[in-house]
């Protein structure tokens, strides 16, 4: 078991690191193509100008496109987590408190002797409804954050399975990616919000001649990608996320060794109806359950599989009891 | 064509040595740090029990017999001088007998509920449980890594290479007392939860 698992943790680990190489790389690709494409069109529109007014040769929109691009995906990932944290409003235990503070750190710690990984730093969101969410780029830069839900709803022995399920994606780096996605996913909604009111009609001066079909062509799918960049940025992270639920759920249970406790709190965490309000949409495919309370999430089936963040919680639970199951019956024979 | 051939087969072989060969000494030295991982937690609880016996030293003059077998037990176990997995037998020996004593005094704690009103206890028990769960979890984090290390040196083909690793298999921290191994996990949910 542990040599099937390891093989998983390992292909799993350099799955999400090329992952996570070929969203920077493809972040900063859109970006190079709408610069380099608007420096095309430009120059298709001024090639025929007359011989002293503007032409555009040089493809400035472009290389300062991609280079902002880069820029932005390196901001991203060396304070994706931090951000990611501050958009919740997530407090960090430093010094425990109270019994359940101290509870948490000591769970904590546990869990992260069981998985093998250095202690990440603990943050609490204030929210009544039970979630748990985990960031960083990797396992020496860890953070993860419970709500005030789960302290005060799960038993300890459910607290260890949710930890020890945020831990999973921890060990196996699918924080690195998702975060690196929800910084991305954010810094693409901020600049279109931002560049959609500099491209909007109006700005421009020119009606003087006709341009080609071949520049219109361009020019609509130029347009279309810059509509659809927020869109694909969402699609992409609502598709990454659910495969990896199943998988932290398995490692969950392969560091308690006691997969009926998650499976119980995951129970809890589904039958507590409200939206975690502190979570926005833009971490919600970081967190154990998804925090916008979508009911998509109890189906399976390609429209769920297109819109959801998560798997089907009965799934999950009905996977978690089967071994918990067969855990007992091994015990006993 | 012919050495060419043997050429590629011969450098195919040794990049294959040289990768299972690195494979065990990166598991043989993940299995030594495992095995340090749990010495950092007896050594904490070795540290964490004289504060809890004194504790509950002044409350307890009922269950002398107890305490005193808990401060025994540890004595022992911080007298066993063995170091690294060579050692295991003699150290999981005293270990185990220190975390039934402590599971005794656990249950002797949890029989008194105007102990646990007093003072701290509640805090100490908690501290106590996360020790005891760091422990177990230190041990089976070693064991499951031990048996990784274990498993790769006798397959084959890497078994071919276990010598010249110096592979040897390492020691599981064997659990002998059953009711012990049940203790920190099992939550015996099996009755149904509504």
């Amino acid at each position: 078991m542990s040599d099937e698992g390891s093989l998983n943790l390992f292909q799993q680990q350099d799955a999400n690191r090329r992952r996570t190489v070929v969203l920077v790389v493809g972040f900063v690709a859109f970006f190079a193509w709408l610069g380099f494409g608007g420096d095309y069109i430009y120059y298709l529109l001024t090639r025929d100008a007359p011989r002293y007014a503007y032409h555009h040769a040089f493809p400035w929109f472009g290389i300062g496109l991609s280079l902002i691009a880069a820029a932005i995906a390196w901001y991203a990932y060396r304070t994706g987590p931090q951000k990611v944290l501050w958009s919740t409003g997530a407090r960090e235990i430093v010094e425990p408190r109270t019994d359940q503070e101290r509870q948490l750190v000591n769970v904590v710690e546990e869990m992260a002797i069981a998985a093998g990984v250095p202690r990440p730093r603990i943050w609490i969101v204030d929210d009544t409804d039970p979630n748990a969410f985990a960031t960083g780029t990797d396992p020496l830069h860890s953070h993860v954050a419970v709500t005030q839900g789960v302290l005060d709803l799960c038993t300890r022995d459910e607290l260890q399975g949710v930890v020890a399920h945020e831990l999973g994606h921890v060990k196996n780096l699918d924080v690195r990616l998702m975060t690196m996605l929800a910084a991305l996913v954010g810094a693409v909604a901020l600049m279109h919000d931002g560049t959609s009111r500099v491209l909007r009609p109006g700005g421009g001066s020119s009606e003087e001649r006709k341009p080609s079909p071949l520049v219109l062509i361009l020019l609509v799918v130029w347009i279309v990608s810059w509509i659809l960049a927020p869109i694909i940025a969402q699609l992409l992270a609502l598709g990454v996320s659910r495969k990896r639920e199943y998988l932290a759920d398995a490692m969950s249970a392969q560091f308690t060794r006691n997969p009926l406790a998650l499976a119980t709190a995951l129970q809890k965490i589904e039958g507590a109806e409200a939206p975690t309000t502190h979570i926005k949409r833009g971490a919600a495919h970081l967190c154990i359950a998804d925090p916008l309370g979508r009911r998509l999430t109890s189906h399976e089936g390609l429209f769920a599989d297109a819109l959801a963040t998560h798997p089907p919680m009965a799934k999950r639970i009905a996977i978690l009891r089967g071994m918990g199951y067969a855990q007992l019956k091994h015990e006993r024979s | 064509m012919g050495p060419l051939v043997l050429l590629i087969v011969l450098v195919v072989v040794a990049a294959w040595v040289i990768a299972a060969y690195n494979g065990l000494i990166a598991l043989k030295n993940r299995t030594l740090n495992a095995f340090k991982q749990i010495d950092v937690q007896l050594k904490r609880r070795h540290d964490l029990i004289p504060n809890l016996v004194n504790a509950v030293r002044g409350a307890m003059d009922f269950e002398k017999s107890t305490l005193e077998a808990v401060i025994q037990a540890r004595n022992q176990a911080v007298k066993v001088n063995a170091t690294g997995p060579e050692g295991i037998k003699q150290i999981s020996q005293a270990e185990n007998a220190l975390s039934s004593a402590l599971q005794r005094l656990m249950v002797v704690v949890e029989q008194y509920p105007q102990l646990r009103a007093t003072g701290n206890i509640g805090q100490l028990q908690e501290e106590l449980t996360s020790t005891e769960n760091k422990v177990a979890f230190a041990r089976q984090f070693y064991n499951d890594t031990a048996t990784e290390y274990n498993t790769k040196q006798q397959q084959f083909p890497t078994s071919l290479v276990a010598g010249l690793a110096k592979a040897q298999p390492a020691d599981l921290w064997e659990i002998e007392d059953q009711g012990e191994k049940a203790v920190p996990q099992v939550d015996l949910s099996l009755k149904p939860k509504t």
